[in-house]
């Protein structure tokens, strides 16, 4: 293993976004994912001779979107160009894409970082067509082509090589992907593709102030490829400086089976992209006005409403970070709060350790599930009116999750109010004491942890439902001391 | 008279008249084409039985008075580069030789919506690319007036069907003169409308920045007849224009060109015009004259790097653009033995001639990184020095009148082996192109050997209007534009 200490790393992460629109970017095709293969084409998207193409408007609206919500610039002007290269799922025979004058540029991100929050540089986010999909039979038969994807709106998002680690590419995959998310440009699926990273890793001594030469991985499609890759990356490079090699500017694949990058043949990159501006397209001209509509409809980010949480809720920053790592949780959780009235502690709790444990396992989610804030908050009432005790209150929560009802009602149904009776209690308590007798010796003679033995012994007698405040005052009192 | 002598015009007062049938006037044209063709070789596909169908539908209509309009009824047809539904599309090539589109071009769909009558596709260069017909693979198309040459490229079928009178009007498309140089060389009048005036979905692209679809006809008015139903905004061309379209046709009947500003430039009338054609281009200035227009001495002086402008700008964009001729999902497609390069080489080394090879050779070398600015970049710059001129000259003159092409038509084979040859065989027409601008040429005399020859008038931006203007009213002064070649037979 080389000497890391001696190395400093660079990475810049080129990501790859398919955008949520219902149809493609240049024609009216579906974009919808797992349709039998060539059904979602039409002569536009086949690159039919003759054919042009027709921007679709809601992909410059999400563009401009991801542009603002990560801080760029938004170009008043942006040019598409066309990118051309010969492969079987590109129809045309080229890409239609944007180059030196793409529609966002000059935006960030901030990401966590053990030294504190970090700023990552945004060079440019561009608007871009998908290609398709070819298929290769391992038996040697013929290569098939599915053109579905062709057409697919993508954004392509380039970061500036600020990342010092693989655990900072990560964060800042993960940062980039919850902001796509909350602004509804992209669903954050690493499985499907929709959402896919290509990483430049470069390592220089410490000190260096010029880039030396970089590689550029592809097929890093999770967080763990990502970090994997990476990290035998760097490795290798500093390896192969300091046995007086040099590294090669390439495009290297990940192995995800063998957890190590091999160089792509040189004729598979070797690309003269020949860039041109496209004359079926004009350049793009983009008012003011439309920029400030879609700011004044931008969503709160996830970075701000997690510090929004910590500052006005008094939540921990880690409990507000898992509350906003997704939307729907995090909406969820603020109209609890509201419903509640009392405090988001106690709210922040509930949500974490119960109710996501039991949305993860239904398929509609949060937002549709029929446990609704305002639910949480009754129940939460019902706690702080010692109506219930908390075992029991994890019984209505489950329940009203799955029907629906009132937890008021459900527990009158099942009989889970609190016994709060002090008679009831005491003979429960007189029960328990005279039935054990060697273990009040035991407590009296110093053993005091044993009163959680006579905590557990008195609630069972009331059936789980004693209020266990009251009990333990009641059992010291007997017990003495 | 037979019936296919009418012009455009006088065929669809009669079919509205109801003193012929459309299913009459399409069976005059299929003979016309079963007697001429054989010499011509004008037309590659003839659509027999669909053009007498839509002549039966629109004989219905006519008989219920649901009538589309002026061209219900009107056999036409269409240079092999418009995508027909259904029908062979080739364009001149034989990577296409079998290609049948499942969808119409805008213009042949909106043709279709005016009821005119589509006989078939017609012979053309491939890809657009040539100047004289000879670079089709399924053999060149021939000069009505003299068949031993060319009728001028690359819409030659287009020009040639409209002078030997096989249909009333066809469509051409105009890259660099495409549809004005073969007007001129076979007599006929044809328009290259301003770029965007008309859609170009559907309709093969050869260079997207200049390419631009127009009619042919015998007359001015003819040619307004057929550009009325083409031209428009259309929502499937983000380049089309979102431009008024003016009522072209119904001012030609009183055309004149009384108060009118021409403008001559001087750049045009340089040694290697022929003295032919310059002696009937300076009869028909004069002609211009005595009808009460002013000629006025103008310069475009970038017009000597016009050729070369062009000659970086279209093969740049058609090299990108002919990329999807690859053989994976349709036309030619050599796939039987190696693998996807194998395939990619086989298919296109067959499948393409060797003048579209030379321009995509040509363009995929003037895009390269490394040349980009010296060649593409540059040629860009000097379109705007060439819109410039003419923007100049316009503030001065409303239109501009020259020679369409330098010389009339020339010998089949005479040019095939010298490329700069033939390309300067558009020199008098490429600038407009490159500049945006409309342009006609119109018949204006013939030489001793009797070729036609043409003259060229160029417009403002979406001015059609005064081109249609001068030339009805210059073919309402002469008879230029109603000989017809002796019989081909």
């Amino acid at each position: 293993m080389a000497a890391r200490d001696n190395w400093e790393v660079i990475i810049g992460l080129e990501v790859h976004a398919q955008m949520l629109t219902n149809t493609k970017i240049f024609c009216g095709c579906s974009t919808k994912f797992g349709a039998e293969p060539n059904t979602q084409t039409c002569p536009i998207c086949l690159g039919m001779p003759g054919v042009l193409p027709v921007l679709n408007r809601r992909v410059v609206e999400f563009a401009i979107r991801a542009g603002l919500g990560t801080g760029c610039e938004i170009r008043r002007e942006s040019v598409f160009a066309r990118k051309n290269y010969f492969y079987p799922d590109l129809p045309k025979g080229y890409q239609i894409s944007q180059f030196d004058l793409p529609i966002c540029e000059h935006g960030h991100l901030f990401i966590d970082t053990p030294e504190g929050e970090k700023r990552v540089g945004i060079t440019r986010i561009h608007m871009e067509e998908d290609a398709g999909k070819n298929t290769h039979d391992p038996e040697g038969g013929p290569s098939r082509v599915d053109l579905n994807r062709a057409g697919v709106p993508l954004l392509e998002i380039v970061g500036e090589p600020d990342l010092r680690s693989s655990d900072e590419a990560v964060e800042y995959l993960k940062s980039l992907r919850d902001v796509v998310m909350y602004l509804g440009i992209n669903d954050g699926n690493m499985d499907e593709g929709s959402f896919r990273c290509d990483a430049n890793v470069s390592v220089r001594k410490r000190g260096e102030a010029k880039f030396r030469n970089r590689v550029e991985l592809k097929n890093i499609n999770s967080f763990r490829f990502v970090k994997q890759a990476i990290e035998f990356e760097i490795d290798r490079q500093i390896e192969v400086w300091e046995s007086g090699g040099t590294v090669v500017t390439e495009t290297r694949l990940f192995d995800t089976q063998k957890g190590v990058t091999r160089a792509m043949r040189s004729k598979e990159e070797a690309h003269d992209y020949r860039y041109f501006p496209e004359p079926d397209l004009l350049p793009l001209a983009i008012e003011e006005a439309w920029i400030e509509r879609v700011r004044g409809e931008l969503p709160e980010l996830p970075r701000p409403k997690a510090k929004r949480f910590v500052a006005e809720h008094g939540i921990s920053p880690y409990d507000a970070g898992v509350l906003v790592a997704d939307q729907a949780v995090a909406a969820w959780y603020e109209r609890a709060v509201a419903a509640y009235g009392k405090g988001a502690k106690p709210v922040a709790n509930w949500v974490i350790n119960e109710v996501l444990r039991l949305v993860k396992v239904s398929p509609e989610g949060i937002a549709a599930s029929k446990l609704t804030p305002e639910k949480l908050a009754m129940l939460l009432g019902l706690l702080d009116d010692r109506k219930i005790n908390a075992a029991a209150a994890k019984q209505v929560l489950e329940v009203v999750h799955g029907t629906g009802e009132d937890p008021a009602q459900v527990v009158e149904k099942q009989g889970l109010a609190q016994v709060s009776d002090t008679g009831a209690i005491e003979a429960a308590a007189d029960r328990v004491i005279a039935a054990n007798a060697g273990e009040v010796e035991k407590y009296r003679g110093g053993k005091k942890n044993l009163l959680g033995f006579f905590m557990g012994q008195v609630m069972k007698e009331l059936k789980g439902k004693g209020d266990p405040k009251l009990v333990t005052q009641v059992l010291q009192t007997k017990l003495g001391g | 008279m037979k019936t296919t002598d009418l012009t455009l015009a006088e065929l669809s007062r009669k079919l509205a008249a109801r003193e012929i049938s459309a299913v009459e006037a399409t069976r005059a044209c299929l003979d016309r084409i079963a007697a001429t063709d054989p010499a011509l070789n004008a037309f590659l596909v003839v659509d027999e039985a669909g053009a007498l169908a839509q002549a039966h539908a629109s004989d219905e209509r006519r008989a219920r008075r649901q009538s589309a309009g002026p061209l219900d009824g009107v056999p036409l047809a269409l240079k092999d580069i418009f995508c027909t539904k259904g029908v062979r599309t080739t364009c001149g090539s034989k990577i296409l030789e079998n290609f049948v589109p499942p969808f119409d071009s805008t213009h042949v769909a909106r043709l279709k919506a005016a009821g005119a009558v589509l006989v078939g596709k017609l012979n053309m260069d491939e890809f657009a690319m040539g100047s004289s017909n000879e670079t089709s693979a399924f053999g060149p198309c021939r000069n009505p007036w003299d068949p031993s040459r060319t009728p001028g490229g690359s819409s030659g079928g287009s020009a040639a069907a409209v002078a030997a009178r096989q249909v009333f009007g066809t469509l051409g498309t105009d890259t660099g003169g495409s549809i004005r140089q073969p007007a001129a060389l076979t007599g006929t009048t044809g328009l290259k409308p301003t770029y965007g005036r008309v859609s170009r979905y559907g309709m093969i692209a050869f260079a997207s920045s200049l390419d631009q679809a127009g009619p042919f006809a015998r007359t001015a008015e003819d040619c307004a007849m057929i550009l009325q139903a083409i031209a428009g905004h259309d929502p499937l061309d983000s380049t089309s224009l979102d431009a008024n379209v003016p009522d072209w046709v119904a001012p030609l009947k009183n055309a004149s060109v009384k108060g009118m500003r021409l403008g001559v430039p001087r750049e045009y009338f340089r040694e290697g015009l022929d003295p032919e054609v310059e002696k009937a281009v300076r009869a028909a200035l004069q002609q211009l004259v005595d009808l009460g227009a002013e000629l006025v001495d103008i310069s475009l002086p970038h017009t000597e790097y016009g050729v070369a402008t062009y000659y970086v700008v279209a093969p740049a964009e058609a090299s990108s653009n002919l990329a999807r001729f690859d053989g994976v999902r349709y036309g030619l497609s050599l796939r039987e033995q190696g693998g996807l390069r194998d395939m990619y080489f086989r298919t296109r080394a067959a499948g393409f001639g060797s003048e579209v090879k030379r321009r995509i050779m040509v363009g995929t070398y003037a895009l390269s990184s490394g040349y980009y600015d010296a060649y593409y970049l540059r040629a860009q710059k000097v379109r705007t020095l060439i819109r410039r001129d003419f923007d100049e000259a316009f503030a001065k003159v409303d239109a501009i009148v020259t020679p369409t092409t330098p010389t009339p038509a020339f010998r089949l084979g005479e040019r095939v082996s010298d490329p700069l040859q033939m390309y300067l065989a558009d020199i008098f027409t490429i600038t407009c192109n490159l500049a945006g601008l409309p342009g006609m040429s119109i018949p204006c005399g013939f030489t001793q050997a009797g070729l036609p020859v043409g003259l060229q008038i160029l417009g403002k931006a979406l001015d059609e209007a005064s081109l249609f203007r001068v030339g009805a009213a210059y073919q309402a002064a002469t008879d230029w534009h109603l000989r017809a070649p002796k019989e081909v037979v």
